[in-house]
């Protein structure tokens, strides 16, 4: 499917003079795509240059046109010596290829330079005619919408959620090449740029490839990130979930979708892939699937056992009880790995399969992994490290009780879902394969490989229980492939990292790779992780694993792969059978609790559970039980409910390490890790508990690696779920007692804890009715046991089961004192201060009890590099520095923010790195956002303080050049103070045309402020903007710059240099936005931020890649709430129509 | 251990505007950080000493980054590095283009050139103007004079448009511009006690109704040249004081219209000659580029000191003035109407303004 591409070059100003004898510039313009160059005419003498250029057009592959990005380079005409550059434009044309995007780039773009930065701007505009080719083979993807967002986008439902597509492309690092060493470098940088951009644009057509081979037609959570490996390269990688989306119509009648273009898709995705690698879903089937005959029961037996009955019933009940074989977890580990295609294809079955309950023990630690390098699991967060030791209860199951509550549950669904089955019915006459791809409920899931999803947040109901954090972390060597051939090209590139300041020698001259191995290997690594992450989710009886994600961190050849998520159990009626391995009891789905409470109650079994953990009846509807707490990676689902606000906690961590190169090093990291995710989590739980909560969303977990130290920063939002037990209080112990004076302290500590905990409970408003515990306490069958907390892994992990498990129904954690480090530690614990008044925090999408947001947001990037002076520091003395770091971050950002008031700093998203030996550095990019204090309908007075933001009423302002192209529609979308004349406006339009609708340009709009001409573009890292709908995605936004400087004086030092550096990527990121016509970008993150400095050779150099999804939005009118989440499948439909 | 880096950036650009002020008063960091911990700022917000200074760090490389944008303000409504509203611009601008009217009156009616610029440092020690705060003041006065030194149109509104300033700014730019082009001598121990806004009023007089530009809006400097012609017309007035008969005259005319209605009638009518001569030499020598500049100081020694020691109150003064104009339409032989309306229009509101403490 070839196209043609046409740019257009306007006009240029503010160009920078470039010829000192006239104070002027004789500016002329190159454009490039691929190999073909056109230029404009010299624009002789002016900073304002008027080109007017002819339509250049390129004719191309329409691979060519999603891999290329187009190059605007933008030159100072020189009679008698070279021609020099002013600047260039890197523009990505992917947002052109879907006919739902954008259809005209168009705008002002800043010219930008990597050693001079901004230098004028140049106003383009390009557009792409595609013509239509319906080749199967076809190497592009063009029409796959790409989103960044976590959730299903706006304004779209998802008929089918395909599942997790990955994908990693691997080239050699211009900046290493031999060539550096006679290149300027800004030849080098902008080799590494077009390189980056072409490598981005090849990993998204290939992620879109496999797309359509599943048969979505977009990519959601699309997660793109960078491996700077110095020597051995650069990755590319990203990650996504595959979806077929469908965009909100009111005509459309959701529930009686049957897709039929969806369902031969699917089948081909389920027939054998055809590159070889992946495992193939058919082979399987008939091994572990039930035969399609069970499901005839379906409709009628509603009280029947288990609708979706066990192919292999309840024999494998015996085996998955005895849990404590199970104790051995590596070996388990590699076994379920080989057998891996087997495990996943039992659909629909009931029983726990032999597999998933042989691993509950996958959690504990220090073990290798079986495929070699040193790799380590963490415990799962919410284990504690004395899991192992305790005693597991072997009891075996009793097959009448399970049939039971299997029965039951199903019983209730089975009368709710008789439309959608008989439509599976009639499907059931072809083959068990068709049948299986075309379901007909709502969502259908196909889980592939891995049953992951990279989503945060779900439609109410598609969420069925949720186990618990798992994560995997890999330490591994990145000089493992050898390749001599290349020795001599190469290493050159020490002359340029040595201008390039890091500073570093590379040691060996030997440590090469070839490009070509490099895929398959980071391949291996990755679905090594990604094995883990499956088991520990089966460990805890669940089939998928939400909120996935995955990160590095690098520090010369030493690698740490870390991927965590949320184990699940996803609700069957959503999902194609035979996708997920729903491989445990029965009861859990379709169960009647209610939603506010249903995702909390464990998936596992509570007599094999796979840690301890005090299980409770839910405190909602005392049906289900209920862990004390509930530690995950996920947003807080919309229907969750509630008690109080809730607050970011964070736990941070360094560890120093003895400098080592090569598998020393390794091992040697590997060896901390463990111990440093057990202290991470035990700070993390002590934070919780003084803040009188019960659970943590959101959770992230960054281990960053430096040459002589590692540092860990856990963050989440802790909140008080009503579902759960009441926490404990916190319980100090001294472990020599009678000592009268060591009895007043800790009494006087003891009392300090207890007022910070009544005082948070204040703060955050957590009054839990007091009754509830009262009626739930009694009926649990088992002891429960007093949960301990350990602060220090030095203590032997045999106390535990010591303890006195008959505890009262105060549960209480225990803190002992028996050293100075212990005392420090709860001086630590009581150090974090609380937010001020009038603000409130989380790393979360939004903030539960807080709905009515105001229009203003100011989403802001703050970075901080500590260096620490002292070599000789202890772990202690670190720790302290680095809490004071992040804590004085935040302190920053209160002050900072304090005309927001009040108002929430929502989607903090702190990062940190070790960036040189003796630095530590912090970025955090987060969104603050104002509320109104009363709860009125008023939702959009913005407040006295925030003029900033009244103003911004998201004109989209008609570029004086635009003006030319006819085709766009101007019409008025705000700046209209009347909301209701918007609305009205802006629905019909939505309404009545949801897919042709033209570009909404409104007029600019008649504030005489300067005559300003340029559209205020919003940015929030969150995937929706407050009082506004998105009514189009114009497609991601995914930006790579670097930035370096031999003036670093000049530009007011390291913090000036970042200041604008970041300043002008907001720009750029702003004025991409524009040109596609939008006013905003959500889901923005900054995903890489890497500075290197030499203060003494005066340089610096920046890389940073920033990602997000363009949109418009208008001011929403109707008065539902902002916090409606995403509508998906039924609920859709009376949401189009508004 | 030591802050290596640290930055704080917004979409929006954050910008405090006590800090705004502090950056244009020319406090340096360190001293800005002590005011606004004077101020209490801290105690809002929980916030401590390190919190201030790293807020104020941040905003002082803004506003530095930002200074290039202000110096041209057309170029901040549409760069594309700062994303700043609309109304927070104009308040950016127009404080930016601020001054203090104590360093404004030291260099009013000066030349905008490198001489005076040397000389900063002291203005700034008797004023209490810190030199940065003097330094940027001065630059935008020559920034403005060369934009609009080349301009044709009216020289408030190009001042208005180029700087995107306010009109109350504008004008007193136009002001500045206007004084120092004509190069009024304001600096003499006499004129000490007229402010800037006295002088700004004058000028503003003086453009609307003595300049080319009050009788034709598209010449080159229509607004800051005094109209020659009409210099030269004036000098026909001299027939007001030479004509013993016109003097007299006169003078029956104004002392009938005052008898009676003012305390100082009696030394209104021992001065009449006295300061109609003044009066009226005053508009006969401004055709002398020497005595333009003097025009204040002879304002001043001509007719207001006399009035003082005589201690006219300013209703008097304006009684006096009223008739004494008005009076002047009335004498048969007097031919030069027009003028005479066009020159005492401005002396009696320029009086008016002068006449105080």
């Amino acid at each position: 499917m070839p196209g043609k591409l046409k740019a257009k070059i306007v006009a240029g100003r503010h160009l920078p003079v470039m010829d000192r004898a006239s104070d002027l510039t004789d500016a002329f313009v190159e454009v490039k795509f691929g190999n073909t160059t056109f230029k404009t005419d010299v624009f002789p003498k002016s900073l304002n240059p008027q080109w007017n250029s002819e339509w250049f057009k390129f004719e191309v592959d329409d691979e060519d046109l999603q891999d290329e990005p187009l190059q605007i380079t933008v030159l100072d005409h020189d009679t008698y010596s070279a021609n020099d550059a002013i600047g260039k434009v890197y523009i990505d044309i992917d947002p052109l290829l879907c006919t739902e995007a954008a259809s005209v780039i168009s705008g002002w773009f800043p010219i930008y330079d990597t050693i001079h930065g901004i230098r004028g701007e140049i106003n383009v505009l390009v557009k792409v005619e595609l013509f239509n080719d319906l080749n199967r083979f076809r190497q592009s993807s063009c029409g796959v919408k790409f989103f960044c967002t976590t959730s299903i986008p706006r304004g779209y439902r998802a008929a089918m959620v395909h599942g997790f597509v990955e994908e990693l492309v691997v080239n050699e690092d211009p900046e290493y090449q031999w060539i550096d060493r006679i290149r300027t470098p800004r030849a080098s940088n902008e080799a590494r740029q077009r390189l980056i951009s072409l490598m981005s644009g090849e990993l998204q057509r290939k992620i879109g490839l496999k797309v359509l081979e599943m048969g979505g037609n977009a990519v959601v959570g699309y997660l793109q990130c960078f491996d700077l490996e110095g020597e051995s390269g650069l990755v590319v990688r990203a990650i996504g979930t595959a979806c077929t989306l469908e965009k909100h119509s009111s005509g459309s009648l959701v529930n009686t979708h049957t897709h039929p273009n969806t369902a031969p898709a699917s089948n081909a995705c389920n027939s054998p892939s055809k590159d070889g690698k992946e495992p193939v879903f058919g082979e399987d089937l008939p091994s572990s699937s039930g035969p399609p005959t069970p499901f005839r029961n379906l409709p009628t037996s509603s009280s029947s056992p288990p609708p979706f009955s066990p192919s292999k019933p309840c024999s494998r009940q015996s085996s998955s009880s005895d849990t404590d074989l199970s104790l051995t977890p590596k070996t388990d580990e590699s076994q379920s790995g080989r057998r891996r295609p087997g495990i996943f294809l039992c659909p629909s079955s009931p029983v726990l399969s032999a597999d998933s309950l042989s691993l509950p023990g996958s959690g504990s630690v220090g073990r290798g992994h079986s495929s070699g390098c040193r790799a380590t699991t963490p415990p799962i967060p919410s284990f504690t490290h004395s899991d192992s030791a305790l005693l597991r209860k072997s009891v075996s199951f009793t097959e009448d009780l399970l049939l039971a509550a299997s029965g039951m549950g199903s019983g209730g669904s089975a009368g709710k879902e008789a439309g959608p089955l008989k439509t599976l019915l009639r499907q059931q006459t072809q083959t068990a394969l068709e049948q299986r791809g075309a379901s007909s409920s709502g969502l259908l899931l196909n889980a592939r490989e891995f049953p992951f999803f990279t989503l945060t947040s779900f439609p109410p109901g598609f969420l069925v229980h949720v186990g618990g954090v798992v994560s995997a972390r890999s330490v591994k060597l990145l000089d493992r492939i050898h390749n001599p051939d290349l020795i001599q090209s190469s290493r050159q590139s020490i002359v340029r990292m040595e201008r390039k300041m890091t500073g570093r020698q590379r040691k060996s001259q030997d440590r090469l790779w070839s490009v070509t191995d490099e895929p398959e290997t980071r391949d291996a690594w990755w679905e090594e992780i990604r094995q883990e992450i499956k088991s520990h989710a089966k460990a805890l009886g669940c089939h998928a694993v939400v909120g996935y994600s995955e990160n590095t961190s690098i520090c010369e050849e030493v690698c740490i792969l870390s991927a965590s998520g949320t184990a699940t159990i996803l609700n069957p009626r959503y999902m194609r059978e035979g996708c997920l391995d729903i491989g445990s009891t029965d009861h859990r789905f379709d169960d009647p609790s209610p939603p506010s409470c249903g995702f909390c109650h464990i998936p596992y079994d509570e007599l094999n559970m796979p840690f301890p953990a005090q299980l409770t009846y839910c405190y909602n509807c005392r049906r289900q039980k209920v862990p004390d707490v509930l530690f995950t990676t996920i947003d807080l689902p919309a229907e969750a409910a509630v008690t109080g606000k809730g607050c970011l906690i964070q736990a941070r961590l360094c560890r120093l390490k003895k400098k080592a190169q090569g598998e020393v090093n390794a091992t040697a990291i590997s060896n901390l890790l463990p111990f440093m995710e057990y202290e991470l989590h035990t700070q993390l739980m002590n934070k919780l508990k003084l803040r009188s909560m019960n659970a943590l969303f959101g959770l992230h977990i960054q281990i960053s690696v430096g040459e002589n130290m590692l540092l860990g920063l856990a963050s989440a939002t802790g909140v008080y779920l009503t579902a759960l037990p009441a926490p404990g209080g916190i319980q100090i112990a001294g472990k020599t007692s009678g000592d009268l004076n060591n009895e007043q302290h800790i009494q006087s500590i003891q009392k300090r804890i207890n007022d910070t905990i009544a005082k948070n409970k204040e703060l955050y408003q957590i009054n839990p009715p007091e009754l509830t515990e009262e009626g739930v306490g009694s009926p649990i069958p088992e002891p429960r046991q007093r949960s301990r907390l350990f602060r220090s892994h030095s203590e032997s992990s045999d106390e535990v089961s010591e303890l006195d498990l008959s505890h009262g129904k105060k549960d209480a954690f225990v803190l002992e004192i028996d050293d100075t480090d212990a005392v420090e530690d709860i001086h630590s614990l009581l150090i974090d201060a609380s937010p001020p008044t009038g603000f409130y925090t989380c790393n979360t999408e939004t903030m539960p009890g807080i709905y009515n947001w105001t229009t203003a947001v100011q989403m802001f990037t703050s970075v901080r590099v500590l260096r620490l002076s002292n070599a000789n520091l202890s772990n202690q003395s670190l720790n302290k520095i680095f809490t004071d770091l992040c804590e004085n971050l935040l302190k920053s950002f209160y002050f900072k923010l304090r005309s927001n008031i009040p108002c929430c700093l929502c989607h903090l998203n702190f990062t940190v790195a070790v960036p040189e030996e003796e630095l530590i550095q912090v970025s955090v990019t987060a969104v603050a956002m104002t509320f109104d204090k009363d709860q009125t309908q008023e939702r959009f007075i913005t407040k006295g303080g925030n003029e900033t933001e009244e103003q911004l009423q998201f004109p989209l302002e008609l570029c004086a050049d635009s003006s030319s192209t006819n085709t766009q529609t101007s019409s008025k979308f705000s700046g209209v103070p009347e909301n209701t004349i918007v609305s009205s406006r802006v629905s019909s339009l939505e309404n009545c045309s949801p897919l042709t609708e033209g570009r909404p340009r409104s007029l600019r709009s008649s504030r005489s402020f300067g005559g300003s001409s340029v559209t205020m573009v919003k940015m929030t890292p969150l995937s929706f903007l407050p009082g506004t709908r998105i009514i189009k995605y114009l497609g991601i936004i995914n930006m790579f710059f670097i930035r370096e400087t031999t003036s670093l004086r000049e530009e007011g030092g390291v913090s000036g240099f970042l200041h604008s550096f970041i300043a002008e990527v907001f720009a750029m990121v702003r004025a991409h936005v524009a040109a596609l016509g939008g006013n905003a970008v959500v889901s923005y993150s900054m995903k890489d931020c890497v500075l290197m400095e030499n203060p003494n050779k005066n340089q610096a150099q920046c890389l940073i890649n920033v990602s997000g999804d363009a949109v418009i939005c208008v001011r929403e009118t109707d008065q539902e709430p902002m916090t409606s989440m995403t509508n998906i499948g039924q609920s859709c439909t009376a949401d189009g129509a508004t | 251990m030591a802050v290596e880096l640290d930055v704080f950036v917004g979409n929006t650009t954050i910008m405090d505007e006590e800090v705004y002020q502090l950056w244009l008063d020319g406090y340096t960091v360190n001293d800005a950080v002590k005011v606004r911990m004077a101020g209490g700022v801290l105690d809002e917000c929980e916030a401590n000493q390190d919190v201030l200074l790293s807020d104020t760090m941040d905003q002082y490389r803004t506003f530095q980054m930002c200074e290039r944008l202000l110096q041209s303000p057309a170029k901040l409504a549409n760069q594309l590095l700062f994303q700043i509203p609309p109304h927070r611009q104009t308040m950016l601008i127009e404080r930016y283009y601020a001054f203090d009217d104590s360093f404004v009156r030291e260099v009013l009616g000066k030349k905008l050139s490198k001489g005076t610029k040397k000389d900063l440092d002291d203005i700034g020690a008797k004023t209490g103007v810190t030199l940065k705060s003097c330094r940027r003041q001065f630059d935008n006065f020559k920034r403005v004079f060369k934009v609009v030194e080349e301009l044709k149109g009216p020289l408030v509104e190009n001042i208005r448009q180029h700087f995107l300033l306010s009109d109350k700014l504008a004008r007193d730019y136009a002001a500045i511009v206007f004084f120092a082009n004509n190069r009024f001598e304001t600096g003499k121990k006499k004129l000490q006690y007229l402010t800037f806004q006295d002088f700004a009023f004058c000028a503003g007089q003086l453009i609307n109704n003595w300049t080319v530009g009050a009788v034709d809006n598209m010449v080159e400097d229509m607004d800051v040249d005094l109209d020659k012609e009409f210099l030269q017309e004036l000098k026909e007035l001299k027939v007001l004081i030479t004509d013993k008969d016109l003097l007299d005259q006169h003078k029956s005319l104004v002392c009938t219209a005052l008898r009676g209605k003012t305390k100082a009638f009696t030394e209104m009518e021992a001065n009449f000659k006295n300061l109609s001569r003044g009066l009226v030499n005053i508009a006969t020598k401004l055709t002398n580029t020497k005595d333009v500049r003097d025009f204040f100081i002879d304002l001043v020694e001509k007719f207001i000191e006399p009035c003082r020691s005589d201690r006219w109150t300013s209703a008097d003064v304006k009684l006096y003035l009223t008739h004494y104009t008005n009076s002047a339409h009335i004498l048969d032989s007097f031919k030069h109407q027009a003028v005479w309306d066009r020159y005492m229009g401005v002396i009696k509101s320029c009086i008016f303004k002068m006449y105080h403490d």
